[in-house]
């Protein structure tokens, strides 16, 4: 019984970690190309989980537009964001970018309170209450975890080949080394750059599509904690490694729930922070980050 | 090692009071520029920069250190965008374009400091080139269709004939970054003949080489040259480089051109030597 109660917690924390991980892998595509930090990212999650719900439970819509319509909306919004708020900053310090996007996420928050107000919105079952029965019915894995490690893993296989294997994720590559270079080989860089935070943001709908289908109290700050989380998640793997935002998620999410069904849970997020203050001591770039060393 | 012995081509003056080969004349000059200028704040860092270049020219940009040499390498490439002056490539006006669209225009550079994609392999790095050459969509590269395998097959190719350059082909697979000094200043001239240039700037390709190597680069800069019949502008300040391989050399002091000519012209110039040395008769002994 606690060995099918341990396998049980870490399954979950597992599905808790693909959905930060999916998360940090927008995370850290967009520091790693456009070396900013998008404190907005978690409310795109926020816009499509909204987004999706309305889809699903006010017009009735099959599930599959409910996502593809959140992650049409927020592939659109993530543009938008940076074409209105960060491409003004292109040379300006990053202090003044990183400002700009919590100012970012807080326009966010505030906009959505507006429009929907902050009554809680409970988000559908959308992959049904049903799972897997295993060891004789004495553990069941829900359907929803199934689905979100599943396409947490498919999300980063797929980033790692488009980024190792195709033109566009070359020129990412470049971009992210040295964007005047990659502009003399004829790069377009602005574009590259839109290219990624239209990715980041179609992967953040996905992450609040499967966050809120395991835990479905929707309210306009329902991004910001996991946003965050992800971000630790995102550094603890390394910034910028991709292989690194989905190990650090996935460790960030089990830690979390075997801190809440071990030790407390009041205290699982103080754990959390405080495993990335212990990696960051003993490891300043990260689990997977890459020592990088200034020449003189 | 025999001494490198390089024909130079006969230099004809052109309209635009600069000369260019004689084998040029008829086609439009590679690169024109007319009057070209920019201000940072109260500075003139370059002004009224007239030069232009033949179509299979080797020409050379010296001057003192800070007389605005690279400077003139980032107005040509749109780094910086110019304050007055007009750029013609190839007879076309460049006034309003990207960085990136010069290059698909056109020019290609290397870089003063070695600006590789260091974590990139080395093969990898000379594909960025080739960037605007096989073009294939996000679904073909990630779903592998048939015709991602073919344009990818044919960049490989490409990216290995171009290696082969400088007998680099076995390395292809090494990281650029921990390439050997010379070889990443190699593979940077890789990369920019990579994306299919017809004018190639070279700023300063053979600082911290050792004279047999320099020797090495000079056969090399005139072998690009003959096989893909474009045009160079290097940047140095090694005397026998630019003397050896350069037909048309600009003389650049304080942002003003202060000589243009052959090599024979430049070395025998009083105002060259001056800027160089300092002016003659004012020591006092």
């Amino acid at each position: 019984m606690v060995f099918l109660s341990f396998i049980n917690n870490l399954i979950n924390g597992v599905s808790l970690g693909s959905v930060y991980a999916i998360i940090a892998l927008g995370y850290t595509m967009v520091y790693g190309i456009a070396k900013m930090l998008n404190f907005a990212h978690g409310d795109i999650i926020m816009v499509g989980a909204y987004v999706c719900f309305f889809m699903v439970s006010s017009f009735g819509l099959n599930p599959v537009f409910g996502i593809l319509s959140a992650i049409l909306v927020c592939t659109v919004l993530g543009i938008l964001i940076e074409q209105l708020a960060y491409k003004p900053l292109r040379q300006a310090n990053s202090l003044a970018v990183l400002i700009t996007a919590i100012g970012v996420s807080y326009f966010l928050q505030n906009a959505a309170q507006l429009m929907w107000t902050s009554n809680p919105r409970i988000f559908p079952a959308i992959f049904g209450n049903g799972g897997l029965q295993l060891a004789g019915g004495q553990l069941m894995v829900p359907y929803k975890t199934l689905v979100t490690i599943g396409v947490c893993v498919i999300i980063m296989v797929g980033l790692i080949l488009f980024t190792g294997k195709t033109r566009t994720g070359k020129a990412m590559r470049a971009c992210s080394e040295d964007k005047e270079a990659a502009q003399l080989m004829g790069i377009n860089v602005n574009r590259t750059i839109s290219i990624t935070f239209a990715i980041g943001s179609a992967l953040a709908a996905v992450a609040g599509v499967l966050l809120c289908a395991s835990y479905p109290k929707l309210i306009p700050t329902t991004g910001s904690m996991p946003g965050i989380k992800a971000f630790t998640a995102a550094v603890f793997g390394g910034i910028g490694s991709i292989p690194g935002a989905f190990l650090g998620g996935i460790l960030l999410g089990v830690i979390e729930i075997f801190s809440s069904a071990y030790l407390s849970t009041e205290l699982a997020n103080a754990i959390v922070f405080l495993v990335l203050i212990v990696v960051l001591l003993v490891k300043p770039t990260g689990l997977l980050g890459k020592r990088t060393s200034e020449k003189v | 090692m025999s001494e490198f012995h390089f024909e130079k081509g006969k230099m004809v003056p052109v309209p635009s009071h600069s000369i260019i080969p004689e084998r040029d004349l008829g086609k439009p000059p590679v690169l024109e520029c007319n009057h070209l200028g920019i201000d940072f704040g109260g500075l003139r860092a370059v002004d009224d920069f007239n030069f232009t270049i033949g179509k299979t020219e080797i020409a050379g940009l010296i001057g003192p250190n800070g007389a605005g040499k690279t400077t003139v390498f980032n107005l040509l490439t749109k780094v910086y965008a110019p304050t007055r002056g007009t750029i013609l490539l190839n007879g076309m006006d460049t006034s309003g374009k990207t960085t990136a669209q010069i290059n698909k225009m056109g020019i290609a550079r290397t870089f003063q400091n070695i600006r590789l994609f260091s974590n990139l392999s080395v093969e990898d790095n000379v594909k960025i080139g080739l960037h605007n050459a096989y073009k294939y969509s996000a679904l073909e590269g990630v779903l592998r269709l048939p015709s991602y395998w073919k344009k990818e097959k044919a960049a490989h190719e490409r990216a290995i004939e171009l290696l082969s350059i400088f007998k680099m082909e076995y390395m292809a697979d090494w990281q650029a970054g921990n390439l050997p000094y010379g070889a990443q200043r190699r593979l940077e001239i890789v990369r920019a003949l990579a994306t299919n240039p017809c004018l190639l700037l070279l700023d300063e390709p053979a600082a911290g080489m050792n004279p047999a190597e320099t020797a090495e680069l000079m056969e090399n800069i005139v072998k690009i040259r003959d096989m893909f019949q474009i045009a160079v502008l290097l940047i140095e300040h090694d005397m026998k480089l630019v003397m050896g391989i350069c037909e048309g050399i600009c003389v650049l002091n304080f942002g003003q051109v202060i000589a243009k000519g052959t090599a024979e012209d430049i070395r025998q110039n009083p105002t060259v030597i001056e800027a160089y040395l300092g002016k003659r008769g004012a020591d006092p002994c």
